[in-house]
């Protein structure tokens, strides 16, 4: 369903993304991890269509995302590493502009949002604003929004960054499902080690833009010698600490409020 | 098509549920127009030029709308910063159809602005000589509201974050309202200043809505929108390149 072959990215000297192949097999659940500024992200951004690769070849459901971008883009839905969302709009209304953007018929497009709403539990809540949300609820959003179009592969950039066991919990459950029953295809980003050990069929390891290991989480742990898989990735990657650039998300955040004046809540 | 109109929605849904920003961005057009418009008022008379409120009420019209297209088209580099960029440029939709309906949204907004502002004109006294010409000066209206839009959109797709925020407003946004006839007449400048008076899009703008709503063109309803539509377009197609390029 996903086929990466000898795919590099350079910024400048900086190799982002460095000779690295896998595959994905429809239905399964691939883990990709790697410590902060290991390429994951950028591995991700090819694969979604919005990043040129220097070289190497990408197949999304058959298509490469180069050359044949709409059928990539319909084929997959997203969550991102960062939030997405118009937090000025509603609920509802950021899944309504969702399902016009990907053409989805009016009546299935109603019928589908109060479905998915009503599944990661927020069709209670469906008419506030997201900015009132709260950031599990965001993320159970954006679940919900990736999924409206009924894609055949999910990509989940660290989709449980920062929220609670149970939300965490809720939204593994529910892809699980959604890879079990609709041969839904996941790669997905972690930082939780047991998150990945738990719901991976299969495991990449990436490092500085290589890929250090790969397969299922079992087979790592014996390949490493270790009992779990956050042991198996520290001997895998080692003990440096990753410094990654810090965005200027927050200096942003401040001027838009300024400007936007008083008037939000 | 659909993907044009729910993304000019959108626009219009922020825009009403802002107020604050509605009424900030008023201020600044009030400001000019109350201190400026009866402050040189007697000396404007005294010169012979007539009643200044009429002369100016069309700049700060176009004023308004200058400012408040400009930023939405700029607000693109807040969709990329806080995310909402990567939604549209993953969904099986043209860069095109994502432009466009961005800019026509940016417009509307900047073209409801406008009207406000028109009211405000009027409640100030100023009055407009032909309503058959309402049409023509409305018209005007919105083809500036475009045009700025998109120089918005050009810039926001080339910028990665705010930190240019004040080059644009002190290099950009001012000098486009200062160096136009919005404050003063072209006629009678002195030769660089009317050069570069002349050089300045808003010029056309303006002279356009002051000639339909008070029936004065200084350069004549056919020259305004040859200048309007042509610049209008190529800046569009800028922008819109421009926005095509934008990686993530």
């Amino acid at each position: 369903m996903i086929e990466v072959h000898d795919l590099v990215k350079k910024f400048g000297d900086f190799c982002a993304v460095d000779h690295i192949s896998f595959a994905v097999p429809e239905g399964k659940i691939f883990g990709f991890l790697g410590p902060n500024g290991a390429g994951k992200t950028t591995t991700i951004k090819m694969l979604t269509t919005v990043l040129q690769p220097t070289s190497g070849v990408l197949r999304v459901d058959g298509h490469d995302p180069q050359r044949e971008q709409y059928k990539v883009r319909r084929a997959f839905g997203i969550v991102f590493q960062d939030p997405s969302l118009d937090d000025e709009l509603t609920a509802r209304e950021n899944m309504e502009l969702h399902g016009v953007l990907y053409g989805i018929p009016s009546a299935e497009r109603k019928e589908r949002i109060e479905t998915l709403l009503a599944f990661v539990e927020l069709w209670d809540r469906r008419n506030d604003f997201v900015k009132q949300y709260s950031g599990g609820m965001k993320r159970r959003l954006e679940v919900a929004r990736a999924l409206l179009h009924k894609p055949k592969i999910l990509f989940l950039d660290e989709p449980t960054l920062g929220l609670d066991p149970q939300t965490r919990n809720h939204i593994w459950t529910f892809i699980q499902g959604l890879s079990r029953e609709q041969s839904v295809t996941v790669l997905f980003t972690t930082h939780y080690m047991e998150e990945a050990d738990r719901v991976a069929d299969e495991i990449a390891v990436i490092d500085h833009g290589k890929i250090v290991a790969n397969g299922a989480p079992a087979a790592l742990k014996e390949k490493t010698q270790t009992k779990t898989l956050e042991e198996a990735f520290i001997s895998l990657t080692g003990h440096v600490i990753r410094d990654e650039d810090a965005s200027s998300t927050d200096r942003m955040r401040m001027m838009r409020n300024v400007w936007r004046g008083a008037g939000r809540r | 098509m659909s993907a044009v109109y729910i993304l000019w929605l959108r626009q219009l849904k922020r825009y009403f549920r802002s107020r604050a920003r509605i009424i900030g961005s008023l201020g600044q057009p009030l400001l000019f127009l109350l201190a400026l418009g009866f402050g040189f008022g007697p000396t404007f008379a005294k010169a012979g030029g007539g009643n200044y409120i009429q002369f100016l009420a069309p700049g700060i019209i176009a004023m308004g709308i200058l400012f408040t297209a400009v930023f939405s088209g700029i607000e693109i580099i807040w969709d990329r910063q806080f995310g909402f960029l990567k939604e549209t440029l993953v969904a099986p939709v043209s860069r095109l159809q994502i432009v466009l309906g961005r800019a026509l949204g940016g417009a509307t907004v900047a073209m409801i602005q406008g009207a406000v502002v028109f009211i405000i004109c009027l409640i100030a006294g100023f009055r407009f000589q032909r309503a058959v010409l309402l049409p023509v000066a409305l018209a005007f209206m919105f083809l500036i509201a475009v045009l700025f839009t998109a120089i918005g959109t050009a810039i926001g797709s080339v910028l990665q974050d705010m930190q240019g925020f004040q080059l644009i407003m002190n290099f950009l946004v001012m000098p486009l309202f200062f160096f136009s006839n919005a404050l003063f007449p072209v006629q009678g400048l002195p030769g660089p200043l009317q050069l570069i008076v002349r050089m300045n899009p808003l010029t056309y703008g303006v002279d356009g809505i002051r000639g339909a709503l008070g029936n004065s063109f200084a350069f004549g309803l056919g020259t305004d929108f040859v200048v309007l539509g042509i610049l209008t377009a190529v800046l569009l197609a800028i922008g819109s390149y421009l926005f095509s390029r934008i990686q993530l």
